[in-house]
């Protein structure tokens, strides 16, 4: 079945590793976001299923 | 800024609630009679519909899609709208979705006894229920999409991630490991055979875990747990990195449930480092859960909500520990094949699922039927017969499984098996079997409890069905210097696709190779399809759920080989069909049984298994005796298989009958020098065929060299 489009894709086993470095690239983009993100943002998000005015963190 | 009025839908999630109650109880109930089946098998009833083979598929499938799936929707459909600020897209779409839900689960109640079954776990179900399936699941994602476009709040909140991880992951999942040739309306072979089955098999196991045990019930711990405990989630940012290293490791670790198998070895150990890295993401969010309510545990004390959910994820917390400590080779080899694994998966059903939906339901029915619980005592009740229950139910099964394991590796000083008799290991843990079934008994009584304070808790308020809502519509302007992850959460058509090739990267590169890579699977000469009398035995096999409880997996240990016979190969399942390697040993591994007994042997054993190996547990199979094999099938089989690769000569499938009725006349000749009288068109002698067969390919190419 799809057995056979894989086989003429050239250079087909570069592709694992092409993906996995943009995932790493992700990741490591994700946590420099999550360091440096807005405070305020946070304490928006979650607040959200608290459906209150946004407040301080009460603790 | 004008506020815009609306209403939630709140009879959908009613109507997803009492389905998910009813088919709880049913669920648990058939459960209980399968862990009785186990230590008085006359429950069995002698009765083919009621048998162990065919109970216990009905039995995951009703606890699966039917209890947690239904309140998974509950769950999804209440706090979706409120995380949204907006109504369910479209009330069409949320009807045909409930109903079709509960259509499929009425034809698996209806099929899966009758034996309609591809045998693959969690997928038993036929091809034309998975297409349903996958037109209903469609209609759920088309309706959660629609709610999040046209939602009044900007930025998606975190438990909506993982619904929609959970809708792209299981759409993937349950259409790559449904692809099957259909014979019949309601019988079809899989279009992948034996290590590659296996693997995408599994692949789809342990992710339907992931993704649909898992990731939507960490969506609703992220909107009920704080609602619950009137305080935000501990920690947000934990939460956005919990997200995306649970989807993408989770994939990946699959192979697990195959160590020690013909699976390539690579694919193996890719299967347990990714297992062992999936503590980390788990552990985040079971911390996160858990410290949310730092500061609150007194108020755990006294309101049974928090109870449950405490004890949910804390069993998610164990569970997440025990799984990746199961993937190590070393401990796989002990506890695969045993009642660990049952256990393992029961303080995951039991102790997360189930104590999570608990929790939500006695949080939501008094707040939808807008009054108090009924009774805070009985809520208590059932919290600590659950907890019992599960720890009734769990222990003995831990006991049993290291138990039997070890009396399977048992040596004498001789160097011969301790514990030839392999009945001889489940006799002795029969006493835990027991007790299981009492640990089932006390988290049903619960179970029953909560419906009964339910229902009075229902009954003393008033149902809202719409309730009203306002918020101010979603105004369109311009974004500067905003990080770009929450730019995503602004689009979550984009964020779908980025999940879903978070998850597609790596099944893909466990599968494609072992596809593609042909020394991945060595071909060994002497292994040929099957004869058409063997393909009907070898149905016979499927239908009666043979490897439930019986592996065809020989692992190249020592102890194994001694008890079976040679290792299993890779290259001997090039033609299985749906493979059958099993994954639990109630009965002893049958992959070299061909040969191993004479025709009578099996006869007398499917007739009255007591018979031949006194004490055992096995069901008996009457009806294979008075029931006859379908010729009319035989062509349509063959020409199936053919097109999915086996090499059955053109135009076999005409002569196929004349070989079948040749090859029966022999087993019913051979019957007979033993004073047995059979018709040679029973079940019976096909099943005999196929059973003789078995494992004996490659005794052909050593009897030759």
């Amino acid at each position: 079945m799809f057995k056979h489009y894989f086989e003429g894709i050239q250079n087909i086993e570069v592709w694992p590793i092409i993906s996995l470095t943009i995932f790493f690239m992700f990741f490591i983009g994700l946590l420099i976001w999550v360091f440096k993100v807005d405070k305020k943002y946070i304490n928006e998000m979650e607040n959200l299923p608290l459906e209150r005015p946004e407040t301080t963190n009460d603790n | 800024m004008e506020l815009e009025q609306f209403k939630y839908d709140n009879k959908i999630v009613k109507y997803f609630i009492v389905a998910t109650v009813i088919f709880g109880l049913v669920g648990m109930l058939v459960g209980l009679t399968a862990a009785i089946q186990l230590f008085y098998p006359v429950f069995n009833f002698d009765l083919q519909y009621t048998t162990f083979g065919r109970i216990r598929p009905l039995h995951t499938n009703a606890i699966i899609f039917a209890f947690v799936g239904n309140a998974m929707f509950a769950g999804i459909y209440y706090s979706l709208q409120r995380l949204l600020k907006a109504r369910l897209f479209n009330d069409t779409l949320s009807w045909i979705h409930f109903w079709g839900w509960q259509l499929i689960i009425l034809a698996a109640a209806i099929t899966l006894p009758l034996g309609m079954t591809t045998s693959k776990e969690y997928a038993e179900l036929e091809w034309p229920i998975d297409i349903a399936i996958a037109i209903i699941w469609v209609v759920f994602g088309i309706n959660m999409i629609g709610t999040i476009l046209k939602r009044r709040e900007r930025h998606m909140y975190v438990a909506i991630w993982f619904y929609i991880a959970t809708f792209v992951t299981v759409a993937v999942l349950h259409i790559v490991n449904s692809f099957a040739i259909p014979v019949t309306f309601f019988k079809s072979y899989s279009w992948y055979a034996g290590v590659q089955d296996a693997l995408v098999q599994w692949w789809y196991g342990h992710n339907a875990v992931a993704f649909f045990l898992t990731t939507p019930y960490l969506g609703l711990m992220y909107y009920f747990l704080p609602k619950a405990a009137n305080r935000p989630v501990y920690s947000y940012k934990l939460s956005i990195i919990h997200f995306w290293s649970l989807i993408f490791i989770y994939i990946w670790a699959g192979p697990h449930h195959l160590l020690y198998t013909s699976l390539p070895d690579w694919a193996q150990t890719l299967g347990v480092v990714f297992s062992i890295m999936l503590i980390a993401p788990s552990w985040g969010g079971m911390l996160n859960g858990l410290l949310t309510l730092r500061g609150a545990w007194d108020r755990v004390r006294e309101d049974p909500v928090l109870k449950f959910m405490v004890v949910a994820v804390t069993a998610y917390g164990m569970a997440t520990f025990e799984g990746p400590m199961l993937s190590l080779k070393n401990v796989n080899a002990i506890a695969h094949f045993t009642d660990w694994i049952v256990a393992h998966v029961h303080v995951g059903g039991l102790g997360w699922n189930g104590f999570m939906i608990f929790g939500m339901l006695y949080w939501l029915i008094p707040r939808m039927w807008k009054t108090k619980l009924y009774s805070i005592k009985l809520a208590n009740t059932h919290f600590w017969l659950g907890t019992l229950g599960i720890i009734f139910y769990a222990l003995p099964l831990y006991w049993a499984g290291i138990v039997q394991s070890l009396m399977w590796k048992e040596f004498t000083a001789e160097g011969f098996l301790q514990y030839p008799n392999f009945l001889e290991t489940v006799t002795q843990i029969i006493p835990m079997y027991m007790l299981r079934a009492v640990g089932g008994f006390l988290y049903l009584t619960g179970a029953i409890i909560m419906t009964y304070n339910l229902v009075k808790t229902a009954k003393s308020g008033m149902f809202l069905a719409e309730e009203d809502a306002e918020a101010p519509a979603l105004e369109k302007k311009k974004f500067i210097g905003e990080g770009w992850h929450s730019v995503l959460e602004r689009k979550p058509v984009v964020f779908t696709g980025l999940a879903l090739v978070a998850i597609l990267i790596g099944g893909a590169i466990e599968m494609i190779p072992t596809f593609l890579i042909k020394s991945n699977v060595p071909t060994i000469a002497s292994v040929q399809p099957y004869t058409p009398l063997e393909l009907h035995g070898r149905d016979i096999y499927i239908r009666e759920g043979c490897s439930v409880c019986h592996t065809q997996m020989v692992r190249p240990f020592r102890s194994e080989t001694e008890r079976y016979g040679e290792y299993s190969k890779a290259g001997e399942f090039v033609y299985d069909h749906p493979f059958l390697w099993g994954s639990k040993r109630t009965g002893p591994d049958l992959h070299r049984v061909g040969e191993k007994y004479p025709h009578s042997w099996h006869f007398n054993h499917m007739l009255d298994p007591t018979s031949m190996s006194p004490g055992s547990i096995m069901p008996a199979y009457p009806w294979l005796f008075t029931q006859t094999v379908d010729l009319d099938l035989t062509a349509g089989k063959i020409s199936a298989l053919r097109t999915i690769g086996v090499p059955y000569k053109k135009g076999y499938e005409e002569i196929a009958n004349k070989e079948l009725e040749n090859q029966a006349n022999e087993i019913v000749k051979s019957l007979s020098s033993d004073k047995i009288d059979i018709n040679s068109d029973a079940e019976i002698v096909a099943l005999i065929a196929y059973l003789q067969r078995l494992g004996t390919d490659i005794k052909v190419s050593s009897a030759n060299n």
